[in-house]
């Protein structure tokens, strides 16, 4: 039977119908799949789970149907599942927790989330040296309570987000003054000039980001927002509410991260006077669209030349040890070109903002330091690190 | 089936349920009462009024964004099919993709057979847009599968290459491909497989599921041209009908590879019947006897086609309405297609010309595929012999421009029969 007030204008949200048939009828056929979600989701759990929603309506298929839709990635193990709304860790929690614990090493439910942006905590990291380090940068993500995620959100709230977040970016003074750019409406000058900056957020081509939803209407209410001296940047409702990036050429992280917490820090207070506030919890810390951003949300990172210690047998080893990841420099999909790696925090969750960004300064000090060996011809096996 | 519409009407409701009875089909309409039924999340995701949910179409060129206007989108968003299949749904894939190059897209797809009851003040004009006037109020669709009455169909191997007759078929009381959960998807496979298991003689065959098939089975397929692949096109992964691939998706053929049956691709259903060659007349004598036999041996398990007086055969897209046919050949006209009188040759004989591979193709070399520009307003019979008698007039054309002769445009001939 179908009840009407659980009916949802958009997304695949047929719940009710799904219950004509047996769970065993509707469970994905998960036996070629190698993601968070496959590893977890047992018939068992589909059963239990499948007949619930969030209040906004987000149901257990809308949560993994990105998972169900890519079997797998060839670099990463990804996580298969999104959430729809800010209730989706908790009504979903005997799914969640688990591809939680599992993605964020070893987190539990009752582990609690520290929160720290005072940049003043940050020790060193001004003196990264600029011939190795080309440029720093550190991301992270915020939602706004009370909306509905990217994967779920009507076009009425997605434009709610935009107008309440260009008013609270408007805001901003001193060096964080800026511009805000809507996708449907820049020119084809500032379109290019967003480009040239590396700026510009195209509508999402990967089949992860696409299958859950959230390139839905694209490019409405999607834009670009950064001050004036390029180095602080927002981007609206891609991928989450808001993409908050701090960056600048160089290895000076510490300014990077500066600017950062203060920036961040203004935003909030900005909603605050709205009357709007963050999605965050103590558990979880800021909740984020993508499971695997939960906690910080943040990557902290820089580009790096590394063409000898990237190819020494033990460089996934140090990596791993100094809990840092390698990407290519076109971010997350894409492999390294020329012996230069994008290098930043592996961890999101259970460790604080400092704490993430302190790491990638240590390692890459490390790591810069091995590579200069290296060139010399030396060996590095004294430079070893520890298991952080 | 009229067992859901049973289940659904015989539920406890909590809201008030009109139902209309339409000729022809059984329909329920939904509305919603607010106040009585809401619970405090669906206040909360319904904070902005119609107004602020309407789309942004100013950019677009599709025919849901020539119709869909804001007072439109206001009637409308708040129903639901029973199934719970609603207007932004219905249009995201038009939302989704402005424009298309080569052609006006329709901008929306149906989610079940009810969505066209339910939502039918958007989607009739778009049916006549697109159907080139057919008017789904007033108007009846024609269905003739008597391949009997086809006259002529053998045509001349120098110019046409190959042949083939291609429409769709959905199972009534499964929700389409945009909205069918897991479970109705595993089900219309289960349902079509079983009565092509029971086809014989040249039409006997064998079922290839997407996610079993062996890599030599994959290979047969594509050397064949009968494998088809995930769709990349964003007109129809904006839909949804690409969601958990490749469950419950396969290729039936028969032994002689001249009938083929795709499973949950774009429809339930996709029956081709082809051949190299010009012989369209057996082509289509086949594609009838197949799909009058596929119909009786679901008939027998208690199952029917989607289909209406006013709509013919419910397809996913409206484009694929009333006979969702598509007779053409793949033909060289190496001269014909350089004269600047081509398509308007093509307009008045009312047929199409897209590339050899498909629709979102353009033409290779002078090899071309023409097929019948109409589905709905006329019967199987009348557009295959369309094809016939336009094909026919094109290879006059293309024989009389090799001789330095001139050709002439032919009349326009009429739409509706």
């Amino acid at each position: 039977m179908l009840q009407v007030d659980a009916i949802m204008p958009f997304g695949n949200t047929h719940n009710q119908l799904k219950m004509n048939y047996s769970a065993e009828q509707e469970y994905p056929d998960l036996t070629k799949h190698n993601n968070h979600m496959a590893k977890v989701l047992t018939p068992e759990m589909y059963a239990n789970l499948r007949d619930k929603q969030t209040p906004s309506g987000f149901t257990l298929d809308d949560v993994i149907q990105t998972g169900v839709d890519n079997p797998g990635h060839p670099f990463i193990m990804t996580v298969g599942c999104v959430a729809g709304d800010e209730e989706t860790y908790d009504v979903f929690k005997d799914l969640l927790d688990p591809v939680i614990e599992d993605r964020h090493g070893g987190y539990k439910p009752s582990d609690k989330h520290k929160t720290d942006l005072n940049p003043d905590n940050l020790k060193g990291g001004d003196d990264l040296d600029p011939n190795y380090v080309l440029s720093s940068r550190v991301r992270t993500g915020r939602s706004i309570r009370g909306f509905c995620l990217p994967p779920h959100c009507s076009r009425g709230e997605r434009r709610g987000i935009e107008s309440l977040s260009v008013e609270a970016l408007g805001a901003l003074g001193g060096d964080l003054k800026g511009k805000y750019y809507a996708l449907k409406d820049m020119t084809d000058d500032e379109q290019q000039q967003l480009i040239d900056d590396h700026f510009l957020f195209d509508k999402p081509v990967s089949p992860l980001l696409l299958a859950s939803g959230m390139a839905r209407d694209w490019p409405d209410a999607r834009g670009i927002w950064h001050n004036n001296n390029k180095t602080f940047l927002v981007w609206v409702n891609e991928e989450d509410h808001l993409r908050v990036i701090s960056m600048q050429k160089g290895g000076n992280m510490k300014e990077v991260f500066n600017r950062f917490c203060t920036g961040l820090t203004k935003i909030e207070e900005l909603f605050k006077a709205k009357g709007h506030e963050f999605m965050w919890n103590e558990h979880l810390g800021y909740v984020l669209t993508c499971p695997s951003n939960l906690g910080t949300g943040l990557r902290g990172g820089v580009h790096v030349k590394l063409p000898n210690v990237s190819k020494h047998e033990k460089f996934g080893e140090i990596l791993k040890r100094l809990r840092l990841q390698k990407r290519g420099t076109g971010g997350v999909d894409t492999a390294a070109v020329g012996g230069v790696f994008d290098i930043s925090n592996a961890d999101r969750l259970g460790f604080s903002e400092v704490e993430l960004v302190q790491m990638v300064v240590d390692g890459v000090k490390l790591l810069v330091e091995m590579e200069k060996r290296l060139e010399a011809g030396q060996s590095i096996d004294g430079l070893m690190p520890e298991q952080k | 089936m009229a067992g859901r519409f049973a289940r659904v009407l015989s539920g406890n409701r909590r809201v008030g349920i009109l139902s209309l009875i339409g000729a022809g089909s059984l329909t329920v309409g939904f509305f919603l009462n607010r106040e009585q039924n809401v619970n405090a999340g669906a206040n909360v995701r319904r904070i902005y009024p119609a107004s602020a949910e309407y789309p942004d179409l100013r950019k677009h060129n599709n025919c849901m964004a020539s119709h869909l206007t804001p007072a439109l989108y206001s009637k409308l968003c708040d129903k639901a099919t029973p199934n719970g299949y609603t207007l932004d749904e219905a249009i995201q894939t038009g939302v989704d993709n402005p424009g298309h190059p080569f052609i006006k897209t329709v901008g929306m797809v149906a989610g079940d057979e009810e969505s066209y009851e339910v939502f039918a003040d958007l989607y009739n004009p778009v049916i006549k847009e697109r159907h080139n006037g057919y008017d789904p109020c007033t108007m009846k669709h024609p269905t003739d599968l008597d391949a009997s009455k086809i006259k002529g169909g053998l045509f001349d191997e120098n110019y046409v290459l190959s042949s083939r007759v291609r429409t769709g078929r959905s199972i009534r009381g499964l929700s389409l491909p945009p909205a069918c959960t897991r479970a109705e998807r595993r089900e219309v496979e289960r349902v079509v497989i079983d009565a092509l298991g029971g086809l014989k003689e040249d039409l006997a065959g064998k079922y290839y599921s997407l996610s079993q098939m062996t890599e030599q089975e994959q290979q047969q397929l594509i050397d064949d041209h009968f494998l088809f692949d995930k769709p990349v096109s964003p007109l129809l992964t904006c839909a949804g009908m690409a969601r958990d691939w490749p469950d419950a998706r396969g290729i039936w053929h028969n032994n002689e590879k001249t009938f083929l049956v795709w499973v949950n691709e774009e429809d339930h259903t996709r029956v081709i019947s082809m051949e190299k060659g010009g012989n369209m007349k057996r082509v289509f004598e086949r594609f009838c006897r197949g799909l009058q036999e596929v119909e009786r041996l679901i008939q027998e398990k208690g199952w029917e086609f989607m289909w209406n007086e006013h709509l013919g055969y419910i397809l996913t897209c409206p484009s694929n309405l009333g006979t969702g046919l598509r007779a053409g050949v793949h033909v060289s006209l190496p001269h014909l297609s350089k004269d600047p009188r081509f398509s308007k040759i093509l307009d008045n004989l009312r047929l199409q010309k897209r590339g050899t591979g498909g629709v979102d193709t353009a033409a290779v070399g002078s090899t071309f595929d023409i097929s019948n520009l109409d589905r709905l307003g006329q019967s199987e019979v009348q557009l295959v012999q369309t094809v016939i008698d336009g094909v026919n007039y094109l290879v006059e054309c293309e024989k009389k421009l090799e001789k330095g002769q001139d050709i002439k445009i032919p009349d326009p001939i009429s739409q509706f029969k």
